[in-house]
């Protein structure tokens, strides 16, 4: 109990820091004035961006107007979009749901394909499907995903022309986003599982058990497995905040709808309040999945309840 | 060696003196075995070479490239490669939109990459382990923050914190390198903490104090160069990281300056002509997949050479 | 204090504080020595004994002044270390050492033995350049045992007996005239053991030192001692010579630890009669009240329960700490 307390402490410290990572971001290149009007800034004589800036409150010390920007956001307001005329907060909604389908379809597709691949490889340790295997993965480590994404659809899209290549919509337009993002976390975590694995299948309470003589797969499934989950599991989340970042680019790549393609198109357009309401909800919603992920992680494993 | 007078029920352990202290116990691999334990893994002898290849076409670039990378001459733009039938073989991998050397300009991408790559790395290196044994050994307040700074940076998505950072500065070499360096040093920070942590309490650390050293000079002589091996595995899969960081953040256009050969800004041309010009999406690819797997099997292999312990961590 | 105490310790407290809560407040502490009066004599060597977590190793470290006391006063040549400045402290390091009792852990694993040996040297200046100090190094080397051409090899390739010597190796390097040696051989095998306590007999004989061994093997901390005090909970229950010990033992803690101590004749053996102690070792934090010992010694009294007896000299340099005596 006391350590769900310390830890919900903690999310609420986090929380703060996003709120002044965010804030400061205004702030980046010295005067906010600037970030916000951008180019626009070249057509303003100097006392209309006088104006502007009293108007907007830049002009107030940072702490008032950190004080107040806090305030905004707890009422939902986040500035304002200039591209697309709407409160920031609502452009970032509406895609949310778009980017959560993309990244859980990732999330699941890389536990389904990464551990069985990784228990089978360690069971067959060396021999051929153990050494393609391997060598695939390190391949999946290594390809950035933005290529990927780019031979996917070339392949598959514009040469076979099988799936679509932007857009979304159907299932097969989520087909090569979704191995795109997926492609890195079902590498890594094969791996992970394999090595996992195979470090436990060497230790001597295994070897107890073999000798009382359980079945090979009892042994794997019962004893290895069970254990060698733990650092998979640490992986897994830590791999939440692979996906949210990967999803920027993958959206991108597939003109996919969601939170990151439309950060980025912001980023272009230089419309800030949409970037800043954007990295919020994407950094609040990795903060509360990692406060769940380590919540969970206790209830699995004592040890950590205690203090370990 | 003079033995003493000793009483007489330990005679027999005479003989147990000489014996104990002529003969050391080898246990752990010399540094010396280093390069025979490196030349029997293939796989990162191969990479050894495939690194090297980019190193000197890095630092070669101006003597090794057959053309100007950053001649605009529009009306050669997007020529095939040099080797498909009726292509003019100069442009070996051919032109792109602007009508550059395409071979070229992944000769000179290897300098941007590399850079940023190498000098990223020092710098959360550096941070990381400076911050992570200070934290680590004064404990205290110092601690505390830190970890909460931890906390923090590692609730954004790195390429999300560089990607917004880099969007409101503006790109730039400089820039992308500092803001690289400055998302990445936490890891290093934690595990450096850890590792201090575990041997802090250690009785030779305790030895050192009851000599009279001073903590300064325990902490930089005596626990940090316990804590190197872990930095330096970090350190090989982070070189990587960060290559594919400055190729995905230019191609989004926020990393280097687009008039920079960068293997990232050249598969967003690619991008463009997709199914048209093939020729500038693949080499560029190619070339950041080589060098990261390259990176990634050596530091696999450093790290079971350092210790295999890290399996699960790293 | 007599003018030949080479350490004097008065009423020596070391108490950790026990954290607890989201805020970490203090709730209480670990009373690890809670009031120890000794004095340690030049040239002898004090055992101190004990159970595991009765204080003394806390008190030798406490004594060396890596701990700073809590309360009470450790004087070393007169002077008390908890008075004075840093860097007086780290001179007189000088002349007061430790051995320990972990061979693995007392070592930098990275660190090559000849520089392990040689670093006191450099923290005191001792050696004027490279040459003379290579020729100390090689010195101390040859002195507890060891071939001087080892001295670039790394601690793991060198048995525990070993270590341990490149640890006395080590504490002597600064020609120190007070050693705290500290369950030296508690981690070697058994014949290992008589080695290094012959090493150690033989340089207190050649090097004229004076040594604080704290042991748990009353056995082993007979041959090796002058004076043996027995500790318990945080308190000394008795202090006496090595012989008056052993044969006229006061304190009731005393002789239960002594009886368990095996015979090797089997026939004396079996007729033995031994003191069992019943009951669990009391937390630290949580002291009885009045003895320490109360809780478990087979011969207490309501009084005993009650009232904590004082720590006075019962017999001619005999000193115990019980209402029974």
């Amino acid at each position: 109990m006391r350590y769900v307390i310390r830890r919900l402490f903690q999310s609420l410290i986090v929380v703060f820091g996003v709120s002044v990572v965010a804030f400061g971001m205004l702030f980046m290149t010295g005067d906010p004035t600037e970030v916000i009007l951008r180019d626009a800034a070249d057509h303003m004589t100097v006392e209309q961006i006088q104006e502007f800036r009293v108007k907007m409150g830049f002009d107030r010390p940072w702490y008032i107007q950190y004080a107040s920007f806090v305030g905004n956001a707890l009422q939902g307001n986040f500035g304002y979009s200039f591209i697309r005329h709407k409160p920031a907060y609502e452009v970032i909604t509406e895609r949310l749901p778009a980017t959560i389908k993309l990244a859980s379809f990732a999330f699941v597709l890389s536990l389904l394909v990464s551990i069985p691949l990784g228990v089978l490889s360690a069971i067959k340790v060396h021999k051929p499907l153990d050494h393609i295997a391997t060598v695939l993965a390190l391949a999946g480590q290594s390809i950035p995903s933005f290529w990927l994404g780019i031979l996917l659809i070339l392949f598959f899209g514009v040469h076979l022309k099988w799936l679509p290549i932007s857009g979304s919509g159907t299932w097969q337009h989520i087909v090569m986003p979704g191995i795109t993002l997926a492609a890195f976390p079902i590498a890594r975590n094969m791996r992970l599982t394999r090595s996992s694995m195979l470090d436990f299948m060497q230790r001597d309470f295994v070897r107890t058990a073999r000798a009382k003589g359980i079945s090979e797969s009892q042994v794997v499934y019962a004893h290895v497995l069970r254990n060698s989950l733990l650092p998979i599991v640490t992986a897994i989340g830590l791999e939440l905040g692979f996906l949210l970042g990967g999803s920027v680019i993958t959206e991108t790549i597939f003109g996919w709808p969601g939170v990151g393609r439309e950060i980025v198109s912001a980023i272009g357009s230089k419309d800030f309040y949409v970037v800043q309401a954007g990295v919020i909800m994407l950094a609040l919603i990795f903060a509360a999945v990692n406060l769940l992920v380590d919540l969970a992680y206790s209830w699995i494993d004592p040890r950590i309840r205690y203090g370990a | 060696m003079t033995l003493v007078d000793r009483p007489p029920e330990s005679e027999p352990v005479a003989r147990f003196d000489e014996l104990a202290a002529a003969q050391p116990t080898d246990a752990r691999p010399q540094k010396n075995q280093l390069l025979s334990r490196f030349f029997r893994s293939k796989a990162a002898v191969i990479s050894v070479f495939v690194l090297l290849l980019v190193l000197v076409a890095a630092a070669a670039a101006p003597w090794v490239a057959p053309n100007d990378p950053f001649a605009i001459k529009l009306i050669q733009r997007l020529k095939p490669p040099g080797y498909t039938s009726g292509a003019d073989i100069t442009f070996w991998l051919g032109t792109d939109s602007l009508g550059r050397d395409v071979f070229s300009r992944i000769i000179y991408g290897a300098r941007v990459s590399l850079m940023v790559g190498l000098s990223a790395v020092v710098i959360s290196g550096t941070v990381g382990l400076l911050v992570g044994l200070l934290s680590g050994y004064f404990g205290g307040r110092v601690d505390d923050v830190f970890m909460r700074i931890c906390d923090i940076q590692l609730s954004f998505p790195t390429i999300l914190l560089a990607l917004t950072i880099m969007g409101v500065l503006g790109n730039g070499l400089d820039k992308l390198i500092l803001v690289l360096g400055l998302t990445g040093w936490v890891q290093y920070g934690r595990i450096v903490r850890s590792q201090v942590l575990s041997i802090k309490n250690d009785e030779f650390v305790l030895a050192a104090r009851a000599t009279g050293e001073r903590q300064w000079r325990i902490l930089f002589q005596q626990i940090l160069p316990n804590v190197w091996s872990p930095v330096i595995v970090i350190a090989s899969f982070t070189v990587a990281s960060n290559i594919v960081a400055e190729a995905s953040l230019s191609f989004l256009g926020v990393g280097v300056p687009p008039s920079v050969p960068s293997w990232g800004t050249m598969l967003a041309d690619g991008r463009q002509y997709i199914g048209i010009a093939d020729w500038l999406t693949i080499p560029a690819g190619v070339a950041i997949s080589l060098t990261v797997l390259s990176i990634n099997i050596l530091g696999d292999w450093l790290r079971d050479y350092l210790d295999p312990r890290l399996k699960n961590i790293v | 204090m007599s003018d030949e105490s080479l350490v004097h310790v008065k009423d020596l407290k070391m108490h950790f504080p026990i954290r607890a809560g989201v805020l970490g407040r203090v709730v209480g502490a670990v009373k690890a020595v809670d009031g120890v009066t000794f004095d340690i004599i030049k040239g002898e060597t004090l055992g101190l004994v004990g159970e595991s977590g009765c204080g003394k190793t806390t008190a030798g470290r406490a004594i060396l002044h890596l701990y700073r006391p809590t309360a009470g006063e450790v004087a070393f040549q007169g002077v008390d270390l908890a008075k004075e400045t840093p860097e007086s402290v780290r001179r007189s390091r000088r002349h007061m050492q430790m051995i320990f009792q972990d061979p693995y852990a007392s070592l930098n694993p990275h660190m090559r033995v000849g520089e392990i040996i040689a670093r006191p040297l450099r923290v005191h200046g001792l050696a004027r350049n490279a040459r003379e100090e290579n020729d100390l190094v090689s010195e101390l080397m040859r002195k507890v045992g060891l071939d001087a051409s080892f001295r670039d090899r790394y601690p793991h390739e060198f048995s525990g007996g070993q270590r341990q010597r490149i640890g006395i190796a080590r504490a002597l390097a600064t020609s120190p005239n007070f050693i705290v040696c500290d369950e030296p051989i508690s981690a070697l095998d058994v014949s290992i053991q008589a080695q290094i306590i012959n090493l150690l007999e033989q340089l207190r004989e050649d090097l004229g030192l004076t040594y604080l061994f704290i042991a748990h093997d009353l056995s082993m901390v007979r041959y090796i001692s002058t004076r043996v005090g027995v500790m318990y909970l945080g308190k000394m229950m008795e202090l006496t010579s090595s012989d008056e010990l052993y044969e006229n033992p006061l304190h009731p803690y005393t002789k239960a630890l002594l009886s368990a101590i095996p015979i090797p004749d089997p026939a004396l053996e079996r007729q033995r009669q031994r003191i069992l102690l019943e009951g669990e070792l009391p937390s630290p934090a949580d002291p009885p009240a009045g003895c320490r010992f109360s809780s478990r010694c087979p011969l207490a009294m309501d009084h005993c329960r009650i009232m904590e007896p004082q720590f006075r000299e019962v017999a001619a340099g005999h000193w115990a700490a019980c209402h029974l005596v």
